[in-house]
């Protein structure tokens, strides 16, 4: 089974490289362009077929290494 | 005092940590490895600066989960001293050993530069030979080290006096010019709850001969030696 682990700064979380992405894309001819945060995208392979466990198990890898709760969240997606 | 340094692949001040020790206690430390679940018993602990595991996924993330930070997690609890300086810091931080996050510089850029902290408090083991209130100058250099914490956290900490030292002007003022990184409330140094874990992001180990531009630093190692000998 294949997961996807997005990380991002929480909200009031100062982001200078998302603020810094985003005066470049001004500068460049998108001024369409506002608030930007960036974060981190993250595919794990995983030995494992039931959904249910494989939550659980990356939920306690997020909170254990990936993710830095204090200032980040994290989202999972398990594809096929 | 006897003391361990910790070494994890990429760290670079454990030789300059070293020499600070071995200055004011005439003792080589012991160097332990980060593979090392258990080492002798030792006085104090530092974990130094540098670039452990090349700063993947977080600064000091993956060297917070290794086998000797276990050891250190547990010794800590039983009230043995930590000197976290540097990425140290971040990883002492991220081991859950100290409050709060080191995130990147406000202005994305790496600073390496002399600074000048105000010590907050006299009261620690690290800093009983400075004065509360006194400006030191020491040298720092990192691109994380942008000290944050959510409002709760940064309301305990400064209630219970968890600040050891802030960026300050020369003259001691507290404000934003003497701060080089955005640190929130211009922390440059904490405590745990039982101020037997120091973290801070400057490099007194950089400051203990007057021929390398300042001995700023030497008191903060003078005073482990006389609390802890």
């Amino acid at each position: 089974m294949k997961a996807r682990v997005h990380v991002t700064l929480k909200n009031g979380v100062l982001d200078p490289q998302g603020k810094a992405i985003g005066h470049s894309l001004n500068r460049l001819g998108f001024p369409e362009v506002g608030d930007v945060r960036q974060g981190k995208f993250i595919e794990l392979e995983l030995a494992e077929t039931d959904k249910a466990k494989a939550k659980a198990r990356l939920e306690d890898m997020c909170k254990k290494l990936l993710a830095n709760t204090v200032i980040e969240n994290y989202s999972i997606e398990l594809v096929g | 005092m006897k003391a361990a340094i910790l070494v994890f692949p990429g760290s670079n001040r454990e030789g300059d940590v070293a020499q600070a020790i071995e200055l004011v206690t005439g003792r080589k430390p012991a160097m332990v490895w980060h593979g090392d679940g258990d080492f002798e018993k030792t006085d104090l602990i530092v974990i130094p600066g540098g670039f452990s595991y090349g700063d993947y996924l977080r600064c000091g993330a993956m060297a917070a989960q290794s086998p000797v930070m276990a050891e250190v997690k547990k010794r800590a609890a039983q009230g043995v001293p930590v000197l976290a300086i540097c990425n140290g810091f971040q990883i002492a931080a991220e081991a859950g050993l100290l409050p709060g996050v080191l995130m990147r510089n406000a202005h994305l850029k790496f600073v390496c530069s002399d600074v000048h902290l105000k010590v907050e408090t006299s009261q620690s083991l690290f800093t009983n030979r400075y004065q509360a209130g006194q400006v030191i100058k020491v040298p720092v250099a990192h691109a994380e080290g942008n000290y944050f914490a959510d409002a709760d956290t940064l309301k305990r900490i400064e209630d219970r006096g968890q600040v050891a030292f802030r960026y300050c002007a020369p003259d001691g003022t507290v404000n934003g010019i003497g701060n080089p990184n955005g640190s929130i409330q211009n922390i440059a140094g904490v405590f745990n709850e039982a101020k037997t874990v120091m973290g801070l992001m400057p490099h007194p180990e950089n400051a203990v001969e007057a021929m390398f531009g300042g001995v700023d630093g030497k008191p903060l190692f003078e005073g482990l030696v006389e609390a802890l000998s």
